[in-house]
Protein backbone atom coordinates (compact mmCIF):
# COMPACT_ATOMS: atom_id res chain seq x y z
CA UNK A 1 0.00 0.00 0.00
CA UNK A 2 1.13 3.70 -0.73
CA UNK A 3 2.71 6.00 2.14
CA UNK A 4 2.22 8.62 -0.25
CA UNK A 5 0.26 11.71 2.14
CA UNK A 6 -2.89 13.10 0.32
CA UNK A 7 -3.79 15.42 3.23
CA UNK A 8 -1.48 16.73 6.08
CA UNK A 9 -0.62 19.58 8.67
CA UNK A 10 1.96 20.72 10.72
CA UNK A 11 0.76 22.72 14.04
CA UNK A 12 -2.31 23.78 11.82
CA UNK A 13 -4.60 26.41 13.18
CA UNK A 14 -7.23 28.90 12.08
CA UNK A 15 -8.34 31.74 14.29
CA UNK A 16 -11.21 33.79 12.91
CA UNK A 17 -11.50 37.50 13.51
CA UNK A 18 -14.13 39.90 14.17
CA UNK A 19 -17.01 38.88 16.69
CA UNK A 20 -16.83 35.21 16.52
CA UNK A 21 -13.62 35.69 16.68
CA UNK A 22 -11.13 32.88 18.27
CA UNK A 23 -9.41 29.59 17.69
CA UNK A 24 -11.41 27.44 15.59
CA UNK A 25 -8.68 24.66 14.94
CA UNK A 26 -5.36 24.66 16.94
CA UNK A 27 -1.98 22.55 17.16
CA UNK A 28 -3.18 20.15 14.24
CA UNK A 29 -0.74 17.19 13.53
CA UNK A 30 -1.69 14.52 11.04
CA UNK A 31 -0.67 12.58 7.58
CA UNK A 32 -3.91 11.09 5.76
CA UNK A 33 -2.41 8.65 3.64
CA UNK A 34 -3.70 8.56 -0.08
CA UNK A 35 -6.39 6.17 -1.03
CA UNK A 36 -8.10 6.20 2.53
CA UNK A 37 -11.58 6.99 3.10
CA UNK A 38 -11.66 9.16 6.31
CA UNK A 39 -14.47 9.98 8.25
CA UNK A 40 -14.34 13.55 10.05
CA UNK A 41 -16.07 13.55 12.81
CA UNK A 42 -16.75 15.72 16.18
CA UNK A 43 -19.75 17.38 17.85
CA UNK A 44 -20.82 20.97 15.89
CA UNK A 45 -18.29 23.58 16.02
CA UNK A 46 -14.88 21.18 16.33
CA UNK A 47 -13.84 22.09 13.84
CA UNK A 48 -14.21 19.84 10.73
CA UNK A 49 -15.92 22.31 8.65
CA UNK A 50 -12.77 24.57 9.09
CA UNK A 51 -9.81 22.09 8.39
CA UNK A 52 -12.21 21.12 5.12
CA UNK A 53 -12.13 24.33 4.06
CA UNK A 54 -8.40 24.76 5.06
CA UNK A 55 -7.93 21.75 2.73
CA UNK A 56 -9.46 23.24 0.07
CA UNK A 57 -7.88 26.00 -0.05
CA UNK A 58 -10.63 28.38 0.66
CA UNK A 59 -8.95 29.38 3.76
CA UNK A 60 -5.84 30.70 4.63
CA UNK A 61 -4.55 28.64 7.80
CA UNK A 62 -3.74 31.76 10.69
CA UNK A 63 -0.85 29.26 11.84
CA UNK A 64 1.08 25.99 11.21
CA UNK A 65 1.50 24.31 7.32
CA UNK A 66 -1.38 22.42 5.25
CA UNK A 67 -0.33 19.94 2.63
CA UNK A 68 -2.60 19.62 0.14
CA UNK A 69 -3.25 18.57 -3.57
CA UNK A 70 -3.55 21.60 -5.79
CA UNK A 71 -6.68 23.09 -6.94
CA UNK A 72 -7.38 21.16 -9.89
CA UNK A 73 -6.40 17.85 -7.90
CA UNK A 74 -8.90 18.09 -5.49
CA UNK A 75 -13.07 18.83 -5.42
CA UNK A 76 -14.69 19.89 -2.40
CA UNK A 77 -18.67 19.59 -1.84
CA UNK A 78 -19.02 22.57 1.38
CA UNK A 79 -22.15 21.96 3.38
CA UNK A 80 -24.42 24.30 1.75
CA UNK A 81 -23.92 23.12 -1.60
CA UNK A 82 -23.84 26.41 -3.63
CA UNK A 83 -24.38 25.75 -7.09
CA UNK A 84 -25.77 28.48 -9.53
CA UNK A 85 -29.56 28.43 -9.06
CA UNK A 86 -29.98 30.20 -12.11
CA UNK A 87 -28.42 27.00 -14.23
CA UNK A 88 -30.22 24.01 -15.40
CA UNK A 89 -28.68 20.59 -14.06
CA UNK A 90 -27.36 19.86 -17.44
CA UNK A 91 -26.16 23.81 -17.78
CA UNK A 92 -24.23 23.01 -14.36
CA UNK A 93 -22.78 19.82 -15.31
CA UNK A 94 -21.34 21.54 -18.45
CA UNK A 95 -19.57 24.04 -16.72
CA UNK A 96 -18.22 21.15 -14.40
CA UNK A 97 -16.77 19.87 -17.71
CA UNK A 98 -15.90 23.44 -19.41
CA UNK A 99 -13.68 24.44 -16.06
CA UNK A 100 -11.85 20.66 -16.08
CA UNK A 101 -10.94 20.67 -19.87
CA UNK A 102 -8.93 17.35 -20.49
CA UNK A 103 -10.03 15.50 -17.22
CA UNK A 104 -13.98 15.91 -17.22
CA UNK A 105 -15.85 12.65 -17.18
CA UNK A 106 -19.33 13.12 -18.32
CA UNK A 107 -20.25 9.34 -17.29
CA UNK A 108 -19.45 9.46 -14.09
CA UNK A 109 -21.30 12.74 -13.47
CA UNK A 110 -24.43 11.27 -15.19
CA UNK A 111 -23.92 8.27 -13.14
CA UNK A 112 -24.50 10.37 -9.91
CA UNK A 113 -27.26 12.43 -11.51
CA UNK A 114 -29.38 9.44 -12.58
CA UNK A 115 -31.82 8.40 -9.99
CA UNK A 116 -32.23 11.20 -8.71
CA UNK A 117 -35.62 11.69 -10.02
CA UNK A 118 -35.38 15.31 -11.82
CA UNK A 119 -34.94 15.94 -15.65
CA UNK A 120 -31.59 17.41 -16.73
CA UNK A 121 -33.25 20.79 -17.72
CA UNK A 122 -34.18 21.45 -14.13
CA UNK A 123 -33.30 24.35 -12.67
CA UNK A 124 -30.83 24.37 -9.94
CA UNK A 125 -32.89 26.73 -8.07
CA UNK A 126 -36.08 24.31 -7.51
CA UNK A 127 -34.04 20.67 -6.79
CA UNK A 128 -35.00 20.00 -3.67
CA UNK A 129 -31.79 19.99 -0.73
CA UNK A 130 -31.29 16.23 -1.48
CA UNK A 131 -31.18 16.87 -5.59
CA UNK A 132 -29.05 19.40 -4.85
CA UNK A 133 -26.40 16.96 -2.71
CA UNK A 134 -26.24 15.04 -6.08
CA UNK A 135 -26.28 17.37 -8.25
CA UNK A 136 -22.83 18.60 -6.30
CA UNK A 137 -21.49 15.15 -5.49
CA UNK A 138 -21.83 14.54 -9.60
CA UNK A 139 -19.52 18.05 -10.24
CA UNK A 140 -17.19 16.72 -7.42
CA UNK A 141 -16.95 12.66 -8.99
CA UNK A 142 -17.07 14.37 -12.81
CA UNK A 143 -13.64 16.46 -12.08
CA UNK A 144 -12.06 12.96 -11.37
CA UNK A 145 -10.13 14.57 -8.39
CA UNK A 146 -7.09 12.67 -6.62
CA UNK A 147 -8.80 14.09 -3.07
CA UNK A 148 -12.19 14.57 -2.23
CA UNK A 149 -13.61 17.33 0.54
CA UNK A 150 -17.16 16.30 1.62
CA UNK A 151 -18.65 18.52 3.79
CA UNK A 152 -22.11 16.74 5.82
CA UNK A 153 -22.18 15.02 1.93
CA UNK A 154 -24.86 12.74 3.41
CA UNK A 155 -26.86 14.93 5.80
CA UNK A 156 -29.80 15.78 3.05
CA UNK A 157 -30.20 12.60 1.37
CA UNK A 158 -32.85 9.73 2.25
CA UNK A 159 -31.46 6.24 3.07
CA UNK A 160 -31.63 5.10 -0.81
CA UNK A 161 -29.97 7.98 -1.82
CA UNK A 162 -27.60 7.88 0.74
CA UNK A 163 -26.78 3.94 0.03
CA UNK A 164 -26.67 4.79 -3.84
CA UNK A 165 -24.12 7.35 -3.51
CA UNK A 166 -22.23 6.13 -0.79
CA UNK A 167 -21.66 3.01 -3.08
CA UNK A 168 -20.61 5.30 -6.42
CA UNK A 169 -18.12 7.10 -4.11
CA UNK A 170 -16.76 3.26 -2.65
CA UNK A 171 -16.95 2.24 -6.44
CA UNK A 172 -15.10 5.77 -7.75
CA UNK A 173 -12.13 4.86 -5.07
CA UNK A 174 -12.19 0.96 -5.87
CA UNK A 175 -11.09 2.25 -9.48
CA UNK A 176 -8.88 5.25 -8.86
CA UNK A 177 -7.82 5.08 -5.83
CA UNK A 178 -9.17 8.50 -4.53
CA UNK A 179 -8.53 9.65 -1.35
CA UNK A 180 -11.76 11.25 0.17
CA UNK A 181 -12.69 12.75 3.81
CA UNK A 182 -15.84 13.12 4.46
CA UNK A 183 -17.37 15.40 7.82
CA UNK A 184 -20.44 13.93 9.43
CA UNK A 185 -21.36 14.04 13.17
CA UNK A 186 -23.59 10.77 12.72
CA UNK A 187 -20.83 7.94 12.74
CA UNK A 188 -22.70 5.48 11.53
CA UNK A 189 -23.53 7.23 8.12
CA UNK A 190 -19.85 6.33 7.51
CA UNK A 191 -19.10 3.14 9.43
CA UNK A 192 -18.56 0.35 6.83
CA UNK A 193 -17.03 2.96 4.40
CA UNK A 194 -14.35 4.64 6.05
CA UNK A 195 -11.06 2.89 6.75
CA UNK A 196 -9.59 5.92 8.50
CA UNK A 197 -10.91 8.02 11.39
CA UNK A 198 -10.12 11.37 12.12
CA UNK A 199 -11.95 12.94 15.43
CA UNK A 200 -12.19 16.59 16.32
CA UNK A 201 -13.08 18.02 19.09
CA UNK A 202 -12.92 21.80 20.33
CA UNK A 203 -10.59 22.30 17.61
CA UNK A 204 -8.00 19.76 18.24
CA UNK A 205 -7.37 16.25 16.88
CA UNK A 206 -8.41 14.16 19.55
CA UNK A 207 -7.82 10.71 17.28
CA UNK A 208 -6.17 9.76 14.20
CA UNK A 209 -5.63 6.80 12.70
CA UNK A 210 -6.54 3.54 10.81
CA UNK A 211 -9.87 2.17 11.79
CA UNK A 212 -8.03 -1.50 12.39
CA UNK A 213 -5.57 0.45 14.08
CA UNK A 214 -7.37 2.76 16.55
CA UNK A 215 -9.67 0.06 17.33
CA UNK A 216 -7.25 -2.52 18.17
CA UNK A 217 -5.28 0.04 20.43
CA UNK A 218 -7.88 -0.13 22.83
CA UNK A 219 -10.10 -2.20 24.99
CA UNK A 220 -13.13 -2.63 26.66
CA UNK A 221 -12.83 -3.94 30.21
CA UNK A 222 -16.08 -5.32 32.04
CA UNK A 223 -15.48 -6.85 35.66
CA UNK A 224 -14.27 -5.80 39.46
CA UNK A 225 -13.21 -2.75 39.97
CA UNK A 226 -9.61 -2.82 40.42
CA UNK A 227 -6.41 -0.64 39.09
CA UNK A 228 -6.52 -0.33 35.47
CA UNK A 229 -2.34 0.60 35.44
CA UNK A 230 -0.37 0.94 32.95
CA UNK A 231 -3.67 1.22 30.59
CA UNK A 232 -4.46 4.25 30.19
CA UNK A 233 -8.31 5.09 30.80
CA UNK A 234 -10.73 6.79 28.63
CA UNK A 235 -13.56 6.41 29.93
CA UNK A 236 -14.72 4.50 32.72
CA UNK A 237 -18.20 4.17 34.74
CA UNK A 238 -18.80 1.91 38.07
CA UNK A 239 -21.89 0.63 38.83
CA UNK A 240 -21.68 -1.04 42.52
CA UNK A 241 -19.29 -2.96 42.46
CA UNK A 242 -19.02 -3.45 38.46
CA UNK A 243 -16.34 -1.46 36.26
CA UNK A 244 -16.70 -0.58 32.86
CA UNK A 245 -13.98 1.28 30.87
CA UNK A 246 -12.66 1.71 27.68
CA UNK A 247 -8.69 1.56 27.83
CA UNK A 248 -5.75 2.73 25.48
CA UNK A 249 -3.96 -0.73 25.73
CA UNK A 250 -0.44 -0.74 27.06
CA UNK A 251 0.65 -3.92 26.52
CA UNK A 252 -1.82 -7.07 26.77
CA UNK A 253 -4.57 -6.61 29.13
CA UNK A 254 -4.33 -8.87 32.14
CA UNK A 255 -6.62 -8.49 34.90
CA UNK A 256 -10.33 -10.28 36.42
CA UNK A 257 -12.14 -8.45 33.41
CA UNK A 258 -13.64 -9.61 30.39
CA UNK A 259 -12.24 -7.92 27.40
CA UNK A 260 -13.03 -7.17 24.72
CA UNK A 261 -12.32 -4.81 21.29
CA UNK A 262 -14.95 -1.42 20.97
CA UNK A 263 -17.05 -1.06 18.28
CA UNK A 264 -16.26 2.19 16.16
CA UNK A 265 -18.99 4.20 17.86
CA UNK A 266 -18.46 2.81 21.30
CA UNK A 267 -14.94 4.08 21.41
CA UNK A 268 -16.10 7.97 20.06
CA UNK A 269 -18.72 7.92 22.33
CA UNK A 270 -15.96 7.21 24.98
CA UNK A 271 -14.06 9.93 23.71
CA UNK A 272 -16.76 12.24 23.33
CA UNK A 273 -17.44 12.06 26.57
CA UNK A 274 -13.66 12.74 27.97
CA UNK A 275 -12.41 15.61 26.14
CA UNK A 276 -9.87 16.14 28.64
CA UNK A 277 -8.90 12.42 28.17
CA UNK A 278 -5.45 11.44 26.96
CA UNK A 279 -5.16 12.50 23.45
CA UNK A 280 -4.23 10.21 20.80
CA UNK B 1 -21.80 -14.27 -9.78
CA UNK B 2 -22.58 -14.56 -6.10
CA UNK B 3 -24.13 -11.08 -4.10
CA UNK B 4 -23.21 -10.02 -1.38
CA UNK B 5 -25.46 -8.92 1.80
CA UNK B 6 -23.65 -7.19 4.70
CA UNK B 7 -25.46 -6.54 8.10
CA UNK B 8 -24.06 -3.87 9.74
CA UNK B 9 -25.67 -4.79 13.08
CA UNK B 10 -24.66 -8.85 12.92
CA UNK B 11 -21.21 -8.12 15.22
CA UNK B 12 -19.41 -9.69 12.24
CA UNK B 13 -16.52 -8.31 10.67
CA UNK B 14 -17.45 -7.16 7.01
CA UNK B 15 -14.60 -8.93 5.46
CA UNK B 16 -15.65 -12.31 7.38
CA UNK B 17 -19.20 -11.64 5.88
CA UNK B 18 -17.77 -11.74 2.28
CA UNK B 19 -15.65 -14.79 3.01
CA UNK B 20 -18.86 -16.61 5.27
CA UNK B 21 -20.96 -15.69 2.01
CA UNK B 22 -18.75 -17.00 -0.65
CA UNK B 23 -17.92 -20.18 1.58
CA UNK B 24 -22.25 -20.56 1.56
CA UNK B 25 -22.21 -20.10 -2.37
CA UNK B 26 -19.29 -22.49 -2.78
CA UNK B 27 -21.01 -25.24 -0.60
CA UNK B 28 -24.15 -24.94 -2.05
CA UNK B 29 -23.18 -25.18 -6.08
CA UNK B 30 -24.11 -21.43 -6.58
CA UNK B 31 -20.21 -20.69 -7.57
CA UNK B 32 -18.23 -23.39 -9.37
CA UNK B 33 -14.35 -23.50 -10.16
CA UNK B 34 -13.84 -21.14 -13.23
CA UNK B 35 -16.77 -19.01 -11.89
CA UNK B 36 -15.61 -14.89 -11.46
CA UNK B 37 -16.37 -13.53 -8.41
CA UNK B 38 -17.13 -9.55 -8.55
CA UNK B 39 -15.16 -7.35 -8.37
CA UNK B 40 -14.24 -4.83 -5.62
CA UNK B 41 -16.24 -2.08 -7.94
CA UNK B 42 -19.12 -3.49 -8.02
CA UNK B 43 -19.54 -5.39 -4.87
CA UNK B 44 -19.13 -1.70 -3.38
CA UNK B 45 -21.29 0.03 -5.50
CA UNK B 46 -23.69 -2.36 -4.68
CA UNK B 47 -23.28 -2.32 -0.46
CA UNK B 48 -21.17 1.63 0.36
CA UNK B 49 -18.49 -0.83 1.72
CA UNK B 50 -14.77 0.11 1.81
CA UNK B 51 -13.22 -1.28 -1.03
CA UNK B 52 -10.45 -2.54 1.22
CA UNK B 53 -12.39 -4.67 3.26
CA UNK B 54 -13.61 -6.46 -0.17
CA UNK B 55 -9.77 -6.80 -0.60
CA UNK B 56 -9.06 -8.27 2.44
CA UNK B 57 -11.91 -10.70 1.89
CA UNK B 58 -10.93 -11.81 -1.02
CA UNK B 59 -6.92 -12.17 0.00
CA UNK B 60 -8.21 -14.27 2.67
CA UNK B 61 -10.09 -16.39 0.16
CA UNK B 62 -7.20 -16.99 -1.80
CA UNK B 63 -5.09 -17.65 1.34
CA UNK B 64 -7.45 -20.23 1.97
CA UNK B 65 -7.01 -21.96 -2.05
CA UNK B 66 -10.31 -21.19 -2.57
CA UNK B 67 -9.50 -18.56 -5.24
CA UNK B 68 -7.04 -16.80 -6.98
CA UNK B 69 -6.74 -13.33 -8.34
CA UNK B 70 -5.72 -13.39 -12.32
CA UNK B 71 -4.04 -9.97 -12.84
CA UNK B 72 -6.40 -7.68 -15.20
CA UNK B 73 -8.70 -9.83 -15.29
CA UNK B 74 -10.64 -10.38 -11.96
CA UNK B 75 -11.06 -13.02 -8.60
CA UNK B 76 -11.60 -16.51 -9.86
CA UNK B 77 -12.97 -19.61 -8.03
CA UNK B 78 -10.59 -22.45 -7.85
CA UNK B 79 -12.03 -25.00 -5.55
CA UNK B 80 -15.54 -26.29 -4.21
CA UNK B 81 -16.06 -26.67 -0.78
CA UNK B 82 -17.32 -30.17 0.64
CA UNK B 83 -19.85 -31.68 -0.59
CA UNK B 84 -21.91 -29.57 -1.95
CA UNK B 85 -25.67 -31.60 -0.90
CA UNK B 86 -27.73 -30.66 -3.47
CA UNK B 87 -31.27 -30.63 -3.27
CA UNK B 88 -32.29 -33.99 -4.24
CA UNK B 89 -28.96 -35.80 -2.96
CA UNK B 90 -29.89 -38.40 0.30
CA UNK B 91 -28.15 -36.53 2.66
CA UNK B 92 -29.92 -33.44 2.33
CA UNK B 93 -33.07 -35.80 2.12
CA UNK B 94 -32.14 -37.41 5.40
CA UNK B 95 -31.97 -34.08 7.10
CA UNK B 96 -34.96 -32.71 5.62
CA UNK B 97 -36.81 -35.58 6.86
CA UNK B 98 -35.27 -35.43 10.37
CA UNK B 99 -36.17 -31.76 10.86
CA UNK B 100 -39.54 -32.35 9.55
CA UNK B 101 -39.71 -35.20 12.63
CA UNK B 102 -38.36 -32.85 14.86
CA UNK B 103 -41.00 -29.92 14.41
CA UNK B 104 -43.88 -32.86 14.62
CA UNK B 105 -42.66 -33.87 18.37
CA UNK B 106 -43.05 -30.08 18.93
CA UNK B 107 -39.06 -28.93 18.76
CA UNK B 108 -39.16 -25.47 18.11
CA UNK B 109 -36.27 -23.61 15.40
CA UNK B 110 -34.20 -22.94 18.27
CA UNK B 111 -34.27 -26.01 20.24
CA UNK B 112 -33.17 -27.39 16.59
CA UNK B 113 -30.53 -25.26 16.47
CA UNK B 114 -29.21 -25.84 20.00
CA UNK B 115 -29.75 -29.66 19.04
CA UNK B 116 -27.75 -29.44 15.64
CA UNK B 117 -25.14 -27.47 17.14
CA UNK B 118 -24.50 -30.20 19.70
CA UNK B 119 -24.30 -32.97 17.63
CA UNK B 120 -21.83 -30.73 15.47
CA UNK B 121 -19.71 -30.25 17.97
CA UNK B 122 -19.53 -33.85 18.80
CA UNK B 123 -18.56 -35.05 15.41
CA UNK B 124 -16.40 -32.04 14.38
CA UNK B 125 -14.79 -31.13 17.08
CA UNK B 126 -11.32 -30.06 16.68
CA UNK B 127 -11.58 -29.47 13.17
CA UNK B 128 -10.46 -26.29 12.04
CA UNK B 129 -13.60 -24.00 11.35
CA UNK B 130 -12.07 -22.64 8.67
Amino acid sequence: MSTTTALGAELLGKKYGGRRGGWALRACDFALPAGRICALVGPNGAGKSTLLALAAGLLRPTEGTLTAPAREDLAYVAQAKPLHPRLTVADTLRMGRELNPGRWDDAAALRVVEGGGFSSDTLVHHLSGGQRTRVALALALGKRAELLLLDEPMADLDPLARHQLMGLLMADAAERGTTVVMSSHILTELEGACDHLMLLAGGRVRLDGAVDDLLAAHALLRGPVADLAPHRVVDARTTGRQLTALVRREGPVEGPWETSEPSLEELLLAHLRNPEGAPA
Amino acid sequence: MVEYRIDRRSGVATYLQIVQQTKQALRMGLLEPGDRLPTAREVVEATAINPNTVLKAYRELEREGLVEARRGLGTFVRATLGTAAPAGSPLRGELDAWARRARAEGMDREDVAALFTAVLAQHFEGDDEK
